[in-house]
């Protein structure tokens, strides 16, 4: 269980808001490195797999026209995750040595009890089984187990390729791994670079810096999750919408 | 062509009238079983459900048949730990409904999760933080206990009776009855209140994220207290209406007379609770988690009307009815009274269930609803037929009510 021994490290990732434009090469960057099946034609954007998400808010600017793009995965709450606790045959695990939330699909029964306490609905259910086009199989990651039908699942940092820079390491005769080896799809394939990914307890990585930052701040703070995911903007509007009791449209999706 | 079957010195329709009135509930069940069918081999695609809405009709249903059937525990918990013997009018009934509400609210349970054959593992790598762990140690021993206290009512079936080792085992489980009626309400109330636990403990969920005692919100002490004010007056509706259909009287109106008291007591002290928990939740709780409590009930279809249905309407109301001695001695009364109470504990789980899910937490996010699809819907009526077709099983060939034949023959 999570607060028992603390992370040897704590990562965690900072996202720049002002320089996102949505392009969505996060979200098929992670799909395409974690194995996420292809949405079948019967699915909808509420039954999709999405560990990486854009989403798209207006507000602020003269008439408020102005627009955002905020992309959110799992926040990997750093202090009594909501879906840790609640989780009854502990499918939820939080790795002590990274701090990375993860999900144990072979253990999961599928009581989906871990999306309804998610509050940044960042967790999906398999209601398909997994299908890929003929052919497109062999181009699946050999490092990533594919998901069954009927367990949940959710970004987890790209865990494998954690794994991938300790096994370096390890060939290398050292202990640590080198940051430059531990970076998820996400991060890598954002043409802005505006997601920027690290330790969050060593000063002198640059994702720790920017969380620092009198500008970045985190979803839904107030909940006391303490989410390992930063996001920042000079907008204030932005910024605000970080907190839960901004009015929102109330239309039906 | 039954008649032996029968309890001797009933009176019930013939085996033709009998099988009529079977027939549709048989027919319902094959379309429930379908869907169930569906659901298992094609997935929960088959369902509205969406990553969203990751609980739905199943679990609201679940909920409200777990907390109506509460009325056998308590009853048994009033009878035999209480020592009201009045209430052996109804025991036998009250542990058929229970027995049926627990049963069919599991097998639901198990079209729901996603890796049914897995439902094992919940108690091999138990989470003890979790109030789902809870309910599923708690609601599986105490459908063992249901099925126990219901078996020395099928042994005293006039066949089975003729066996003598049976009618050794039925006296034997008849002299262990107050144990199991102790046990069954630990039980009880713990998985009451562990199902009220579920929502109250969603931090992430300022709309169902509830303060509490120790390590309990408070959505486990109304749970508890909803389901025991509620379950007395669904033993009275249930005993009304089986009167009515089979057109016998089944018990004296003394017995509906203390059910309802019980009731509209309980009821009164559940709305006082629940409006303190209400005011408490909108002016402290939600705020301290960052919420906007208007918001809550900002999207038309769940305004407040709501929340003043849920207390005033269908919780007051019939608490005061129950409670004036002049209002329910009279059919009408105490039946609409009984009928209003149950439909405010299934309107707090829909609240607590689906509301729940409604309402975005991130500001970005719209508010959202959800419309169950046929093979849910489905699935749920399989699961009342089920216990339509057993209960009228059990009216027909066991002795339900101890009064009947007395009062028939009166």
């Amino acid at each position: 269980m999570e607060g028992k021994a603390p992370a040897k490290a704590r990562f965690g990732m900072v996202i720049d808001l002002d320089r996102c434009d949505g392009c969505g090469a996060c979200m098929v960057a992670c799909a395409v490195e974690n194995n996420v099946p292809p949405a079948r034609p019967s699915a909808n954007d509420r039954t999709g797999l999405t560990w990486m998400r854009v989403h798209r808010a207006t507000g602020g600017g003269p008439q408020g026209g102005d627009a955002v793009f905020i992309p959110v995965s799992c926040q990997h709450c750093g202090h009594h995750a909501p879906c840790v606790s609640v989780c009854p045959q502990n499918a939820v695990d939080v790795n002590p040595e990274t701090g990375v939330v993860s999900q144990i699909p072979e253990r999961c029964l599928g009581c989906r009890y871990c999306m309804a306490a998610c509050p940044y609905h960042a967790r999906y259910f398999n209601w398909w089984d997994p299908a890929w086009p003929a052919g497109t199989e062999a181009a699946l990651n050999p490092e990533v187990s594919v998901r069954m039908r009927g367990v949940v699942e959710k970004c987890n940092f790209c865990h494998a390729r954690w794994h991938a820079a300790k096994a370096k390491a390890a060939a290398a005769g050292k202990r640590e791994i080198d940051p430059a080896d531990y970076v998820p799809a996400c991060v890598e394939a954002c043409p802005n670079q505006a997601i920027v990914f690290g330790d969050l307890d060593d000063a002198s990585s640059p994702a720790a810096r920017l969380a620092r930052e009198p500008h970045a701040f985190r979803l839904l703070d107030r909940l006391g999750t303490e989410p390992k995911v930063f996001y920042r903007s000079e907008r204030e509007w932005v910024r605000r919408l970080g907190e839960a009791d901004v009015a929102r449209e109330a239309k039906e999706a | 062509m039954d008649a032996p079957l029968i309890v001797r010195g009933l009176r019930r329709c013939s085996t033709r009238r009998f099988l009529a009135w079977m027939l549709p509930w048989a027919a319902l069940l094959g379309v429930g079983l379908l869907a169930i069918g569906l659901c298992l081999v094609k997935g929960l695609n088959q369902t509205n459900m969406d990553n969203r809405f990751a609980f739905g009709l199943w679990i609201f249903l679940d909920l409200a048949v777990i907390a109506l059937g509460a009325g056998a525990f308590f009853t048994g918990f009033l009878l035999y730990i209480l020592r009201r013997h009045e209430l052996s009018a109804v025991i036998n009934s009250a542990v058929v409904i229970g027995f049926l509400c627990y049963s069919g609210a599991i097998g639901v349970l198990m079209v729901d999760v996603g890796q049914p054959l897995r439902a094992w593992f919940t108690f091999w790598h138990p989470n003890v933080h979790s109030m789902l762990t809870e309910v599923t140690f708690c609601i599986t021993c105490y459908l063992t206990v249901l099925a126990f206290e219901y078996l020395p009512i099928v042994l005293k079936n006039r066949q089975l009776r003729r066996i003598p080792s049976f009618l050794v085992f039925e006296f034997e489980l008849h002299k262990v009855m107050p144990v199991l009626a102790g046990v069954g309400t630990f039980l009880s109330f713990f998985h009451q209140g562990s199902l009220g636990g579920l929502y109250g403990v969603l931090r992430g969920r300022p709309f169902a994220f509830r303060d509490g005692f120790a390590i309990w919100p408070s959505t486990f002490f109304l749970f508890i207290l909803s389901a025991i004010a509620v379950g007395p007056s669904f033993v009275l509706l249930t005993t009304w209406l089986v009167g009515k259909i089979s057109g016998r009287t089944l018990v004296r109106p003394g017995v509906f007379q203390l059910l309802a008291r019980i009731s509209g007591w309980l009821l009164a002290v559940y709305v006082a609770a629940k409006c303190v928990d209400t005011l408490l939740w909108l002016n402290r709780t939600a705020p301290r988690t960052g919420a906007a409590p208007y918001q809550f009930y900002a999207w038309e279809p769940f305004g407040t009307w709501v929340l003043f249905v849920e207390i005033v309407a269908f919780g007051l109301a019939p608490a005061l009815v129950f409670l004036s001695r002049r209002l329910r001695a009279r059919t009408g009364w105490l039946v609409g009274a009984a009928t209003l109470a149950c439909a405010g504990v299934v309107t707090n789980r829909f609240v607590m269930t689906i509301q729940t899910l409604t309402v975005p937490t991130l500001p970005f996010e719209p508010y959202m609803l959800y419309w169950p699809s046929w093979q849910e819907v489905a699935t749920f009526l399989a699961v009342v037929a089920y216990a339509v077709i057993v209960y009228s099983l059990s009216f027909r060939y066991l002795a339900l009510f101890p009064q009947e034949r007395e009062l028939q023959q009166g």
